[in-house]
C-alpha cells in the first residue's frame, strides 16, 4: 500500500469506499427524502421526492407536543450531560491517578452497569418513581442517564486520563500546590479535549434514549422528543402522519450529523480507547 | 474494556512496591490522597448503586407479590408463582426464542460485515477521514428515527424498498419476514460500532509481521485467519461481548418496527407491555428479575471465554 499504488487499485478502493458511503447514506436520505415530500406524493414509493416543500417542517413546530418534547430532550440531554461528565471526570482522575481502597470495586461497578439490562430497571424504577414523584418529571429522567452515562463516561476519560503528561501536575505539587489545586489549575485544562469528546458521546446516548422516556414520563411535562415522534398521529386527525414523522426524525438527526462532521476524529478516539458503548 | 494494554502495562510498573508491603503506616500526603480518591469517586458510586442496586433489589421483592395495578388492594406475597407464571407461559419462551434469534443472527452477520469495515478503513489509500466520517452517522443516529426510516421503506406503496417486491407483499406482517428487517435494522446500526472497537484491534497487528508472512508467501486469507484474527483477539471478544448483551436488550427497532405483533417481540418488549398494557407489575418485576439473570449469564459465558484478559480483571493491573 504504498504512495505509489497503481491507478487501479485506486479506483478499487473508491469503489468499495462508495459502498460503505452509500451502506451509511441511504435510510438516512430516505428519511430526509420523505420529510420533503408533499402530503400528495409521500405514499408514491419514489426515492426522491417529484415535487418538494417545506410544509412537513412548518406543520411539526405547530404541534404542542413535539415542540415540548423538543425543549425537554434538549434540556434533559444537557443537564445528564454536564452531570454526569463532572462525576465522571472526578472518579476517572481518581482512577486513572490516585491509590484508594474501593477503586477496583467502582470499576467492577461501572462495569457491570455497562452490561446491566435497562429493561429490568423499568418495573420498579416505574414504582419507585410514581411513590416519591419523580415521574414524569425531568429528574426522573435524568437520575438514569447519568448511571447508564457513567461507566461510559469513567472509562472514556480514564483511557484520556492516562496520557496526559503527570510530571507537570508533580510539579505544581513541589511549587506547593495541593493536590485538589493540581487537579483543578494543571490536570483540568489538559484534560479538556477528553472531557468534551466524552460530553460528545455522553449526549448522544442520552438523546438517543427511547426505553426510559417511554417508560418513565406520560405527558408534555417531560416526554422527549423520541417518545414524541413515536406516537405522532398526524398535524390534524386527517392528516397523514409520514410526514411530520420523517421531518421531525431529520430534526433529531441534525445535532448527530454536526458532530460527526466537526468531531469525527474525536469520536472515533473516544470510542476506540475505552469506551463502551454510546 | 479498555484495549490499550500498553498504558496499562505502563501504570502497573509505576506503582512503588512500597504499597504493597501494606505495613508501613500511611503518611500524610498517602492519606490525602486516599480521601481525595474516595471523595471523589463517591458520586458517581453513590449514583450508580442507587439507581441500578436498590431498583433490582426492589424488583426481587415485587416479583414475589400479586401486584396489579388495575387491584392496587389485592397486593400480597405470591413466594415464586409470578415466576411460576411467566416460566410456564408460551409468551416468554417466544419472546425469549426471538431475542435469542436476533441476537445470535445480527451479531454474527455485524462481526463478519464489521471486520469487513474495519480492515477497509484501515487499509483504504483513498477517502480515509470521509469514511470514517460517514459510518459514525449510523452509530449517532437515534435508533427511533433509524427505525422508521426502515419502516417506512418496507411499508408497501410508500417505500422503495416495498417496491421492489412482487406486489401484495407487507413484509413487516409476516413473522421471518419482520424479524428479518428487525435485524437489518440492528445490523445497519450497529456495524460501525462493532468495526470502530475491531479497528482498535487491527492497529495492533504490526505491519511488519504482515510484510514477512507475505515474503514468506502467505496469501490474504492466511494472513487474515493466522495473524491478524488470533492477535485481535481481546479487541474481538470485548467487540462480540458488548454488542451480545446489547443486542439482547433490543427495544426501540422493534417497538417501532412491529410492536412486538406476529410474534415478533423481544423479552425487552414483553416485559414493558406486562407493565404498561397488562399493568401488573408483580409479573413485569418477574420477567425483569428472568431478563437480568439471563445477561448476566451470557457475561459470565463470556468472561469464561475471556479467561485472564476479561475486562472484570483488568483493574487489577490498572491499580
Amino acid at each position: 500500500m504504498t504512495a505509489t499504488a497503481p491507478a487501479n487499485k485506486k479506483v478499487g478502493w473508491s469503489v468499495i469506499n462508495l459502498i460503505v458511503i452509500l451502506y451509511a447514506l441511504i435510510p438516512v436520505l430516505w428519511i430526509v427524502s420523505l420529510s420533503f415530500k408533499t402530503a400528495d406524493t409521500i405514499s408514491d414509493g419514489n426515492f426522491i421526492p417529484r415535487s418538494w416543500t417545506w410544509s412537513n417542517y412548518a406543520q411539526i413546530f405547530q404541534i404542542d407536543l413535539f415542540t415540548s418534547a423538543l425543549r425537554n430532550s434538549i434540556g434533559i440531554a444537557i443537564i445528564s450531560t454536564v452531570i454526569a461528565v463532572v462525576i465522571g471526570t472526578m472518579a476517572a482522575y481518581a482512577i486513572a491517578r490516585l491509590d484508594f481502597p474501593g477503586k477496583k470495586a467502582l470499576v467492577g461497578v461501572s462495569l457491570l452497569i455497562a452490561m446491566f439490562p435497562q429493561i429490568s430497571l423499568v418495573s420498579p424504577l416505574f414504582d419507585i418513581e410514581r411513590a416519591v414523584g419523580l415521574f414524569d418529571t425531568w429528574p426522573g429522567l435524568i437520575l438514569p442517564y447519568i448511571t447508564f452515562a457513567l461507566p461510559l463516561a469513567i472509562y472514556t476519560l480514564s483511557a484520556f486520563f492516562r496520557e496526559i503528561p503527570w510530571e507537570l501536575e508533580k510539579a505544581a505539587k513541589m511549587d506547593g500546590a495541593t493536590p485538589l489545586q493540581a487537579f483543578r489549575s494543571v490536570i483540568v485544562p489538559l484534560a479538556a479535549p477528553g472531557v468534551f469528546t466524552t460530553a460528545i458521546l455522553v449526549f448522544i446516548f442520552c438523546w438517543n434514549d427511547f426505553l426510559f422516556a417511554v417508560s418513565l414520563t406520560s405527558t408534555s411535562r417531560s416526554q422527549t422528543a423520541t417518545v414524541a415522534i413515536s406516537q405522532f398521529t398526524g398535524a390534524s386527525q386527517f392528516a397523514e402522519p409520514t410526514g411530520s414523522i420523517a421531518a421531525a426524525a431529520v430534526l433529531l438527526t441534525i445535532p448527530i450529523i454536526i458532530f460527526v462532521l466537526f468531531f469525527q476524529r474525536r469520536i472515533v478516539a473516544g470510542l476506540t480507547s475505552g469506551a463502551v458503548k454510546g | 474494556m479498555t484495549l490499550d494494554s500498553g498504558a496499562l502495562a505502563e501504570a502497573t510498573t509505576k506503582e512503588p512496591p512500597a504499597h504493597r508491603a501494606g505495613k508501613i503506616p500511611l503518611s500524610e500526603g498517602k492519606k490525602a490522597e486516599r480521601r481525595l480518591g474516595l471523595w471523589l469517586c463517591a458520586p458517581a458510586a453513590i449514583i450508580m448503586v442507587a439507581v441500578t442496586a436498590y431498583p433490582i433489589i426492589y424488583a426481587i421483592w415485587l416479583s414475589l407479590q400479586r401486584y396489579d395495578l388495575r387491584f392496587p388492594a389485592e397486593r400480597e406475597f405470591a413466594g415464586l408463582s409470578n415466576y411460576g407464571a411467566v416460566l410456564s407461559s408460551g409468551y416468554w419462551w417466544q419472546a425469549f426464542l426471538i431475542t435469542v434469534i436476533i441476537t445470535v443472527v445480527s451479531v454474527a452477520i455485524e462481526f463478519v460485515l464489521g471486520l469487513a469495515l474495519a480492515l477497509v478503513m484501515h487499509r483504504t489509500i483513498v477517502g480515509r477521514g470521509l469514511t470514517r466520517t460517514v459510518v459514525l452517522i449510523p452509530y449517532g443516529i437515534v435508533t427511533v428515527v433509524a427505525a422508521f426510516s426502515w419502516q417506512f421503506a418496507w411499508t408497501p406503496d410508500k417505500g422503495y424498498l416495498a417496491a421492489m417486491l412482487s406486489d401484495g407483499s407487507a413484509p413487516l406482517t409476516g413473522q421471518t419476514s419482520a424479524i428479518a428487517i428487525i435485524i437489518l435494522a440492528e445490523v445497519w446500526k450497529t456495524t460501525p460500532f462493532m468495526a470502530l472497537l475491531l479497528m482498535a484491534g487491527l492497529a495492533l497487528v504490526p505491519d511488519d509481521l504482515l510484510k514477512a508472512a507475505q515474503v514468506d508467501g502467505a496469501g490474504p486469507w492466511q494472513r487474515l485467519t493466522q495473524i491478524i484474527l488470533p492477535m485481535m483477539k481481546p479487541a474481538i471478544l470485548v467487540a462480540l461481548l458488548f454488542r451480545t448483551l446489547d443486542a439482547f436488550r433490543v427495544f426501540d427497532n422493534i417497538y417501532i418496527l412491529t410492536q412486538g405483533s406476529n410474534g415478533t417481540g423481544s423479552v425487552s418488549m414483553l416485559g414493558y407491555d406486562n407493565l404498561f398494557k397488562a399493568f401488573n407489575l408483580g409479573i413485569g418485576s418477574a420477567i425483569s428479575v428472568l431478563i437480568f439473570i439471563a445477561v448476566a449469564l451470557i457475561a459470565l459465558l463470556f468472561i469464561k471465554l475471556f479467561g485472564a484478559s476479561a475486562p472484570g480483571s483488568e483493574p487489577a493491573g490498572k491499580r
